[in-house]
């Protein structure tokens, strides 16, 4: 383990976290503001994924199928949001996971229909493939380093919007008194199918961008989807903070764990085992750390009272 | 001087930059029903929160029965013999009346709930929840569904549970609330007669029940008691007066509103 | 005797009738698929527990499952290899004797539901169907990662489990087992909804701060709840990896988890044979449309949304009213 692999694996981390973040950002936004939880967000990442893989193939333009992703991710969202979610927002969360769970089956197997069951595939495109030269030596991959831009940047401008814009100022209006809003004149409506709307966004984004890296396939979404509730968890949910906090210690603990934990195993154990056990405790390790914050701070790091 | 049965001192609660308790020091002796009024906003449901143990004071003590238990919270202080009823009844509405009694009887008991054996079944426990019930009078309703109850017999009922925890003390939090006339003069009649089983720490809006049954009364004015004393010191007081009815000191008689 | 009484009756008297009938028309496959009902019914008993009488959303069960039926893998493929599960401090040997299995998937499920429950109890209602679910999906990814049960493979046990005195490889004997076993559980299970703890539980699931009012602590009787659930869950698992002497990391997925949640509901949550109901419906479904479309779970989807939008009860409830408050 050289400092500069170390290094590579920080970066690797902090890429799976941004990444993250663009998930759990939509899903506490969603529920810090409606009170929903919502299952099909990682339905949302494929949607994402599966539109920017299809317009890709078609116009093999990679901007078109970004564009793509976010516009159906988004669209995908607002109907998904005005014809079902909507009914849901005063009903007990047993009901919400139900219906929701309903509507990953639906997404799934209809994409399966549309789609087939074979993975597609996304290229990185031209512009950013290859690798960078870093301070220090380290060549990695632009691409990654691309999408660790990306999220850093969806981030400042998801911090702009909820705490400069006046849409910001309904949302955290929102998240601490519902019914004030209203009563005040906010179209209530109009601002939850927006802030649906801009979580499925992030998703759909988070889908294809991950969708160049991984394959695209039916049931990639749910995978995203826990660990982003683990990150919510950690983080405290409602709170944007709290989840980007949350996106990086869970990407840093996965991507180091990963790489530390066989070492420092090989260190009192044979290669061959410490390699698996290494393996098998990394797996854990994510939710290890989430089962650390639950016992130092129950709602979370930042958590706020909803 | 004999030892108050529930008492705060200087209990302090700030929420940001709101201080919705200052110093609050209360006492409830035995024997008597104590009052506790004042104005909307007042810090009234804060205070209670915190003599209940559902929210922990930044500062001060609540102390029952000599020990303190500032530490402690509702459901420990509910063991040694600290009954709350609720503003808006907090009851399992889906069970009937004896259901709900009869958690508390069986609550009262301590020791483990058995897995087995039926909760409904004839016995000590069932005879103390019908005993309960049979006080405030909802005996004939016992196989009623909560839900279906008037609001006056959801607060009888939140009374009885109370009851089968043979309380030491009580706390009750606008038990008046939403009965109409008839309603208010039963109720005002059985607290009345409740006194000397339990104090009665009573938190009102209703003031013709206030004036009948306090024996003394504290008023909240701002997170702060302006004032403690009998019915006719606390009629009479200026500052009261001015909490209530604004600068005009002097105004003829006139209840608070 | 309520409708719902005489639903129960007949519903479990028909599940009882399917490998009879299998026996006479000779079609040994309905006893198969019968045995499989009556398990899910089994983990599905478990999962209302917490969830009908606790109020308890848990989106890991599939946990309790993976935990039960893994026990019986690893006991069983030291067994049948011969070699011993620990050699130091004391030599372990595997098993294949069923109630020793049973006994051993129980006790772990247990464990493991008091441990999650412990930590995820102390946060409100979301973080809880949260941190279920991400611990399922802990053990689905160790589960995937250890190799010496299999990893992602699964591990294919040879042996059936033993019975003193039955010979459980015959297909009707070992429906008797789990259907022997589904009934002691419903019987517990509905002599626990009438009892002191169950008129708790259930007062806790309603009021949380009735039951503090009263001196009790939900958390203590919810966590109680927790464990008896995935004791039981743990039990059907144990039994599913014996029917098909299999087990993977699967049984540990979101998928199973969402699956077991899903059949109750549909069957009528918090009703005592809901789990029946349901998985019954699961079982015939699965096997009925799975052979015409690729496609059924589509159409699960829509009916589970329609019943949670517009039929709350289930099936039980659309079929047998109102549920007779317990008395």
């Amino acid at each position: 383990m050289t400092p500069l692999l170390l290094i590579e694996q920080c970066l690797n981390g902090l890429q799976f976290g941004v990444m993250l973040f663009l998930m759990a950002a939509g899903l506490t936004l969603v529920f810090g503001v409606m009170g929903l939880i919502n299952l099909a967000h990682g339905s949302l990442f494929m949607t994402g994924a599966f539109a920017a893989a299809f317009v890709a193939r078609t116009t093999g333009s990679f901007t078109l199928a970004l564009v793509a992703a976010l516009a159906a991710a988004a669209a995908a969202g607002a109907l998904v949001e005005v014809a079902i979610i909507r009914r849901l927002y005063d009903r007990p969360h047993l009901d919400q996971v139900l219906a929701t769970f309903a509507l990953i089956l639906i997404f799934s197997e209809g994409t399966r229909w549309l789609f087939g069951s074979f993975p597609l595939y996304l290229d990185i495109p031209e512009a950013l493939s290859g690798t960078v030269m870093l301070p220090g030596g380290i060549a990695y991959s632009l691409y990654r380093l691309t999408l660790i831009g990306v999220g850093l940047l969806v981030a400042a401008g998801l911090y702009v919007l909820i705490s400069r814009t006046r849409l910001g100022i309904q949302v955290r209006a929102g998240e601490s008194d519902r019914e004030m809003i209203a009563a005040l004149g906010v179209d209530i409506s109009r601002l939850y199918t927006i802030v649906f709307a801009l979580g499925a966004a992030l998703a759909g984004l988070a889908g294809a961008l991950i969708g160049a890296i991984q394959s695209v396939q039916v049931g990639m979404g749910e995978p995203v989807l826990i660990l982003a509730f683990v990150v919510i968890v950690i983080g405290g949910i409602g709170s944007i903070k709290g989840a980007f906090i949350g996106s990086l210690l869970v990407g840093l603990t996965d991507t180091l764990g990963g790489v530390l934990l066989p070492e420092l195993f090989a260190l009192f154990m044979p290669r061959a085992d410490a390699a698996s056990a290494g393996a098998a405790l990394a797996s854990m390790s994510i939710y290890l750390l989430m089962a650390v914050v639950l016992v130092v701070r129950p709602a979370g790091l930042f958590g706020v009272r909803t | 001087m004999t030892e108050p049965v529930l008492s705060t001192l200087g209990v302090c609660k700030r929420f940001g930059a709101l201080q919705a308790s200052r110093d609050i020091s209360l006492e409830l002796y035995r024997g008597e029903i104590h009052a506790l009024i004042g104005p909307n906003g007042a810090g009234k449901s804060t205070l209670i929160q915190q003599i209940v143990g559902a929210l922990a004071p930044d500062a001060g003590r609540v102390l029952f029965e000599g020990r303190d238990v500032t530490a402690l919270d509702t459901s420990a202080r509910a063991r040694l013999g600290l009954a709350r009823t609720f503003q808006v009844s907090a009851l399992a509405m889906e069970d009937t009346v004896l259901q709900n009694v009869l958690l508390g009887a069986f609550a009262a008991r301590g020791g483990r709930l058995g897995f087995f054996g039926a909760a409904v079944r004839r016995g000590e426990v069932r005879d103390a929840a019908e005993a309960a019930l049979a006080r405030v009078g909802l005996q004939d309703l016992a196989r009623a569904r909560t839900a279906e109850l008037s609001h006056g017999q959801r607060r009888q009922l939140e009374v009885a549970v109370a009851l089968t925890l043979q309380p030491r003390a009580f706390v009750m939090d606008e038990p008046m609330a939403g009965l109409g006339t008839s309603g208010s003069r039963t109720l005002t009649g059985f607290l009345d007669r409740l006194r000397d089983e339990a104090p009665i720490l009573l938190v009102e809006h209703d003031m013709d029940a206030v004036f009948a049954l306090a024996d003394r009364i504290s008023v909240l004015v701002d997170g702060r008691i302006i004032a403690t004393g009998t019915v006719e010191e606390i009629r009479r007081d200026a500052g009261v007066r001015r909490a209530y009815l604004g600068e005009t000191a002097g105004e003829s008689g006139g209840e608070p509103a | 005797m309520t409708r719902e009484t005489i639903f129960n009756l007949l519903l479990l008297g028909a599940l009882l009738a399917v490998p009879l009938y299998a026996r006479a028309v000779d079609e040994p496959y309905l006893v198969t698929l019968a045995t499989r009902a009556a398990i899910l019914a089994l983990a599905g008993v478990g999962l209302n527990v917490a969830l009908g009488q606790g109020g308890l959303v848990s989106l890991g069960h599939a946990t309790f499952f993976g935990l039960g039926g893994y026990s019986m893998g690893v006991l069983a493929s030291h067994a049948q290899g011969y070699t011993p599960l620990l050699t130091w401090p004391i030599e372990l040997p595997g098993t294949t004797s069923m109630p020793i299995v049973w006994l051993v998937a129980v006790t772990v499920s247990g464990l493991a539901a008091w441990l999650i429950g412990a930590l995820s109890l102390r946060t409100t209602g979301v973080y809880f169907i949260m941190i279920t679910l991400a611990f399922g999906q802990m053990f689905y990814y160790f589960a995937i990662s250890w190799p010496a049960y299999g990893g992602e493979d699964g591990l294919s046990i040879y042996v059936r489990n033993g019975f003193p005195g039955l010979n459980t490889l015959d297909p009707i004997q070992f429906f008797g087992i789990a259907f022997a076993l589904l009934l002691l559980t419903l019987a517990f299970a509905a002599l626990l909804a009438r009892s002191p703890f169950g008129l708790a539980l259930n007062a806790a699931r309603q009021s949380r701060a009735r039951v503090q009012t009263v001196g009790l602590s939900p958390y203590r009787l919810q966590l109680t709840a927790f464990v008896v659930s995935g004791m039981i869950t743990g039990l059907a698992g144990a039994l599913f990896a014996d029917l098909n002497r299999f087990v993977s990391p699967t049984m540990f997925s979101w998928q199973t988890s969402g699956e077991i949640l899903v059949f109750v509901i549909l069957g009528g949550v918090a009703r005592l044979c809901g789990p029946v109901a349901g998985a019954v419906l699961f079982v015939a479904l699965e096997h009925l449309l799975g052979g015409i479309g690729d496609y059924w779970h589509i159409g699960l989807g829509v009916i589970l949304l329609m019943v949670v939008l517009f039929a709350r009860g289930g099936l039980i409830g659309l079929l047998a009213g109102r549920a007779s408050v317990h008395d």
